[in-house]
């Protein structure tokens, strides 16, 4: 048993997908409990496809090398674009967010398929591939990921009130719509950085599972940031082992494990919440 | 975009706007807000003074929120000015806006004490940590409501007359010198709404000036110094004799009004008109 734990160690790549996996969880955990409480699930998937476009065309000019800074740019964009789109228009907010992601999510999809190995990176796009973690990309996980953290801590108490009560943010005179917009943000670079490992079609469940996993088990904030980040990187922890004995696409098995936790809390607590 | 900079400048330097030696605490003047759809406001002028107790009543649709939410600052009337303190309500943070039960989850993770001190996030301004004081001020707070013992709940756990001293608590903590309150009794049983006066008792004695939406014409006779009573437009405005006469109370309500007279002459009136499972006053 204790060779099958920590056999796969002896290789860097394992080291580095165990540390993607935490930073993973932890970052898109946090972000998730405010995507949970403000009931953003729909935006956070819809923005998660939109970026596919984004990184295809950065692999079309030039590979693998600065897939992280396309998908960043093109999260950013697509956050605040969704944001704009949702607050100016006639048609209701979630089919809007609806045309958007799906358009998006199709441009990509042709723009990879113009590229002979198409399936292979596609798949790698689509559901994760933890393994392949390079270098340079935990350093930007590691640097995104702790901005996603602070700015979460440093602004605590006016994502509180502006979840909780939007209206007493207003009467004290809280900038609503730059908060709105930070927030946007956050959850676009916290998709970023655990694009590799969880992949564009799975993402959502990193943003909402272990957050409402961990909103069965607590009543307070603070707790249900942590443990949503403890469940998260446990889930991710399981999916890495997953990958490397097993060969499932990393996304799919954190997110599976995931789950898994989810329906085993709901059963448990089911009488309870 | 700029008014929002300017916002976070503000709260970050914790400028907040002056209060001018003698002037009302709340005056609106021509206070209108019309949608495409119709008027919800019109041309609607008041003062109150400082330490005052008002009733707003008005039958359902009258514009009480409306009303509130434009003095909050929360809303923009179309036309006309609303001056707290002789200035904008733009950069005030005194005053306080209790919402109504409905429009609150719950289930949110928060205890009542983290309630509270989201009350001291104006004077806190952006970016600092609440400080042993501003605890100080929220367990303070919490005495006055009689609720400091159940201080870790999650909000979930109040009964609904605790509920509504919490977010009072919570306007305290804030320091407010205006509360609005929007239906604060709806749904409580009389014991609660006892509660909820004697607080309300306190904060007289304290200056500090609540306006209060409900539905209940009799309590609004006999426990507020003055009642507004709205109908998107001003009806009538002043003591209970002056504002509960047949012809203006049919004027306000049409049908929707009972009118018994009593053994000495004196109106007793109830508002029939409730919505959404809120309770007959």
């Amino acid at each position: 048993m204790l060779t099958f734990l920590l056999e796969p160690f002896q290789y860097a790549f394992m080291v580095r997908g165990l540390l993607a996996v935490l930073i993973v969880g932890a970052v898109c955990a946090v972000v998730g409990t405010y995507v949970v409480l403000r009931g953003m699930a729909f935006f956070g998937d819809a923005l998660a496809h939109s970026i596919l476009p984004g990184i295809a065309v950065g692999y079309l000019v030039n590979g693998s090398a600065s897939l992280f800074w396309w998908a960043l740019g093109t999260a950013i964009i697509a956050s605040l674009g969704i944001g704009a789109v949702t607050r100016h228009t006639k048609i209701r907010e979630d089919a809007a967010i609806g045309i958007i992601f799906a358009g998006m999510f199709a441009l990509g999809i042709a723009l990879i398929s113009t590229v002979r190995t198409y399936s292979v990176d596609l798949t790698h796009f689509l559901f994760g591939d933890v393994l392949g973690v390079q270098r340079g990309d935990l350093w930007l996980s590691i640097a995104f990921g702790g901005f996603v953290l602070l700015t979460i801590a440093a602004l605590y108490k006016e994502f509180l009130v502006l979840s909780f009560d939007p209206v007493l943010a207003l009467t004290l005179r809280m900038p609503v719509r730059l908060l709105d917009n930070i927030l946007l943000v956050l959850v676009a670079v916290s998709i970023v950085v655990a694009l590799q490992t969880v992949g564009v079609a799975l993402m959502l469940a990193m943003l909402v599972t272990p957050a409402s996993t961990a909103y069965l088990l607590t009543r307070r904030l603070p707790v249900m940031m942590l443990l949503a980040a403890a469940l998260a990187s446990l889930s991710g922890v399981v999916g890495l082992y997953a990958s490397y004995y097993w060969g499932v696409p990393s996304g799919a098995a954190i997110v599976l494990a995931s789950t898994v936790v989810f329906i085993l809390v709901w059963y448990v607590r089911r009488e309870k919440v | 975009m700029w008014k929002e900079l300017e916002r976070t400048n503000h709260l970050l330097r914790r400028v907040y706007a002056p209060h001018l030696p003698g002037a009302p605490i709340l005056r609106l003047e021509g206070v209108s807000l019309r949608y495409e759809s119709g008027v919800a406001l019109d041309d609607v002028t008041f003062a109150v003074q400082t330490g005052e107790r008002i009733a707003v009543i008005g039958p359902n649709g009258a514009g009480k929120s409306t009303l509130f939410k434009i003095i909050a600052g929360v809303l923009s009337p179309t036309s006309g000015e609303v001056h707290v303190y002789g200035g904008e309500p733009g950069e005030h943070v005194c005053i306080a806006y209790v919402p109504q039960r409905s429009q609150v989850d719950w289930n949110f993770p928060v205890t009542v004490a983290d309630v509270v001190m989201m009350g001291r996030v104006g004077q806190l301004g952006l970016l600092r940590w609440p400080k042993a004081s501003d605890w100080e001020k929220v367990y303070a707070a919490l005495d006055v409501v009689h609720l400091r013992h159940l201080a870790k709940r999650q909000i979930r756990q109040l009964s609904g007359g605790q509920q509504q001293r919490m977010f009072i608590a919570r306007a305290l903590a804030q320091e407010a010198q205006l509360m609005l309150m929007d239906e604060p009794l709806t749904g409580l049983d009389v014991h609660s709404q006892e509660e909820v006066f004697s607080v309300l008792d306190t904060l007289k004695a304290q200056k500090v000036t609540v306006l209060v939406a409900l539905h209940d014409l009799k309590m609004a006779a006999e426990r507020f110094d003055r009642i507004i009573l709205l109908n998107r437009r001003i009806i009538a405005m002043g003591s209970a004799e002056e504002v509960f006469t047949s012809e203006i109370l049919l004027e306000a309500y049409g049908g929707h009004v009972h009118l018994v007279y009593d053994a000495e002459k004196t109106l007793a009136v109830s508002d029939t008109c409730c919505g959404e499972g809120e309770e007959a006053a």
